[in-house]
């Protein structure tokens, strides 16, 4: 610890940067609103999500060291039960639901919490003894089941609407508040995609916070003992297997928590949100940002979700001027580059663009450590 | 019952597809415990390059059986050289790094081929030119025409082949000899290197026959089709237990089996209300299953448990 860094933890500077990052954070959709258009305030409550998300799945990649490939499926449990118990779609299949299920959003999101992460237990329990590798396999096998089964269940009963998807879904209702339609504070309208930033964001921060404390807690200890060496951690006395498992159920769990406010927010969900490639998206926003740095995989899922929308807008005109037309749609250009991304970074950077210097270390020395491992 | 001979004739056909697949996978696992997760974009680029010679040839009047074995020709080079550009670029400067990253980089040479066939041959669904008569033979009640026949003959001598160059050439023992130790095998005089750049060439030959073989078959090819034929190879792999070439054989083949077979009769047995559109479901399925009752594979050995 050298003074240089000792002098920015001084509490009088870190009050005044937490105050103004506060108030920052409080003004931003009023900001950007009045900026950049109301567009992109809804661009920025996805980016929320997709952090949720990213945390999450740091948890199981970046702490545990465990890759899956099939996360998006725990985001998509979590959105079909929002969807299920907070819309008259099932009294379609079920006359006696009439008018269908309305639950509260304090009773939906817990038990989307609970029950994406017993699915994350049920994945995990059989698969969790193999080698990393095959654990990607069957997660990515997962991710794929889970889709068919949203895209088939409409038959023979209509669970889950098939392709089409369910509408009508409640927005989300704190304290009789609906969060889906303007809300008139002091004379003020605020819109409802304002008012759904101010949820993600508080959301977003408490996953932050549940990070931050797993990370320096017993388990996450355990957890970093797993992925550095699961024999050592064995041998030291880890219930390897159960601490993986709560690996999984929780970082599950957490995607759970943000498919139901996905689901709530949008009104509407359907299997094309849930494909390999939103799993692999999350993915790269761990891997980018610094797998197991919580501020890393932060800025990586600001960083993945702001570009694709910069190129949306920016790409075509761009190529435009430069070659009269546009060559390459912003869609595959936004997937190209997400492909060499993941490739550079890991051939230059490996421990990511944001890493811990922990992770730094490790990395810098892996070349010699894992040449032993390997005989 | 001619139902059922015609399943068995789908699966072997289907099988026989996922056999020289599956191959590739193990063969890559077995010399450098690595799932070369990229393996299914390669069948997907020898099938769309072999759909883009036939094309050109099939109006120019050349028997049926020849354009085949023109696309073939076409198709096999540009998989070769592709698989051993994925080696160098990104597998062989990871070698020593941890197990995630070049799985990471595997991911991102899945994206960047898909996304360039796409752009090269369009997002649509190409129709594959009918390169053999449709007219079916019967066979014990169930008919199968010239294309299958041609599929499992194929397959089956390439898979020969494979056997005979792995058992009886010097090459062939220099790969089992890497698979075994690859310390122990340069200390021998084993170009180690050069040896996994071969285990990927042949690989991607393979791949490149199957790729051509599953667009005739299902007169079909499309940039995404490689990513659901290689997890279905692969989990024929991993039921045949992986880094056993025998295995990934017959590992393939049942897999195909269990697919048609399951197909067929899952609408029967549910009572119409699981119906074919779960197919898909039945590989994972058995890879869960694998996983969980016998990890090592059918004939594999067993397989460690380290991370």
């Amino acid at each position: 610890m050298n003074p240089a860094t000792c002098g920015r933890r001084d509490p009088r500077v870190a009050f005044a940067g937490t105050l103004l990052l506060a108030v920052a954070l409080a003004l931003a959709p009023f900001a950007v609103g009045a900026g950049a258009g109301i567009a992109w305030v809804r661009v920025i409550d996805f980016a929320l999500l997709y952090i949720m998300l990213a945390l999450g799945l740091n948890i199981v990649v970046g702490f545990a060291g465990l890759l899956d490939l099939g996360y998006i499926a725990f985001y998509a449990v979590g959105a079909y039960l929002y969807a299920l118990l907070s819309s008259p779609h099932l009294a379609g299949a079920f006359p006696s639901l009439a008018p269908g299920l309305h639950w509260p959003v304090w009773a939906v999101l817990p038990l989307g919490a609970l029950v994406a992460g017993g699915f994350g237990v049920i994945l995990g329990a059989p698969t969790l003894r193999l080698r990393g590798d095959y654990l990607a396999i069957v997660t990515l096998g997962f991710g794929e089941i889970i889709r068919i089964f949203l895209n088939n269940l409409n038959r023979p009963v209509n669970l889950t609407n098939g392709p089409q998807g369910i509408t009508q879904i409640d927005p989300i209702d704190i304290g009789g508040v609906s969060l889906g339609s303007t809300l008139e504070v002091f004379g003020i309208a605020v819109p409802s995609v304002y008012l759904y930033y101010y949820l993600f964001l508080a959301a977003t921060l408490l996953v932050i916070f549940v990070s931050i404390r797993l990370e320096d807690s017993r388990i996450g200890r355990a957890w970093v003992a797993i992925r550095e060496d699961e024999i050592a951690a064995k041998a030291c006395g880890i219930n390897t297997r159960n601490v993986k498992l709560l690996a999984f159920a929780m970082g599950a769990s957490f995607g759970g928590v943000a498919g139901g406010l996905f689901a709530g927010f949008q009104q509407f969900v359907s299997p094309e949100s849930f494909t390999l490639l939103e799993s692999i998206m999350v993915l790269c926003m761990v891997v980018l940002g610094g797998m197991g740095h919580i501020p890393g995989v932060i800025f990586g899922g600001v960083l993945l979700t702001l570009l694709p929308e910069a190129l949306r807008y920016g790409a075509g005109p761009v190529q435009t001027a430069l070659f009269g037309k546009v060559l390459i749609p912003p869609e595959s250009l936004r997937m190209l580059l997400f492909g060499l991304a993941l490739i550079l970074v890991m051939l230059y950077r490996p421990a990511g663009l944001w890493p811990s210097a922990i992770r730094r270390r490790e990395f810098a020395g892996a070349g010699r450590s894992v040449e032993g491992d390997r005989e | 019952m001619d139902t059922f001979i015609q399943q068995i004739i789908n699966g072997l056909v289907l099988g026989s597809i996922y056999a020289l697949v599956a191959l590739g996978y193990t063969m890559v696992y077995g010399i450098l415990g690595l799932i070369n997760f990229a393996h299914g974009e390669v069948v997907m680029v020898g099938a769309l390059t072999a759909l883009s010679i036939v094309k050109v040839l099939s109006g120019s009047g050349l028997p049926g059986p020849v354009v085949a074995l023109l696309g073939l020709m076409g198709a096999v080079p540009v998989c070769m050289a592709l698989g051993f550009t994925i080696e160098r670029v990104a597998y062989r400067p990871l070698r020593n790094a941890p197990r995630l990253a070049p799985l990471i980089t595997a991911i991102g040479v899945s994206i960047v081929l898909q996304q360039l066939m796409m752009l090269g041959w369009g997002s649509t669904y190409l129709s594959f030119p009918q390169l053999f008569s449709a007219q079916p033979h019967s066979l014990m009640g169930a008919s199968i025409n010239d294309l299958q026949i041609m599929i499992i003959c194929v397959a089956g001598a390439m898979m020969v082949g494979l056997v005979l160059l792995m058992q009886k050439t010097r090459i062939g023992r220099a790969m089992r000899a890497t698979a075994e130790n690859p310390a122990m095998a340069s200390l021998m005089g084993v170009n180690v290197n050069r040896i996994i750049s071969f285990t990927f060439v042949i690989g991607s030959a393979l791949a490149a026959v199957a790729g051509l073989m599953v667009s005739a078959n299902y007169s079909i090819a499309h940039y995404s089709m490689g990513f659901m034929l290689g997890l279905k190879a692969f989990t024929a792999a991993v039921l045949g237990g992986i880094g056993n070439l025998a295995g990934a054989m017959l590992g393939g083949v049942l897999l195909g089996l269990i697919e048609s077979l399951g197909s067929g009769y899952i609408s029967d047995l549910t009572g119409g209300v699981l119906g074919s559109n779960y197919r898909d479901v039945f590989a994972f399925f058995v890879l869960i299953l694998v996983l969980v009752l016998r990890p090592s594979g059918l004939m594999g050995e067993r397989v460690s448990e380290r991370a």
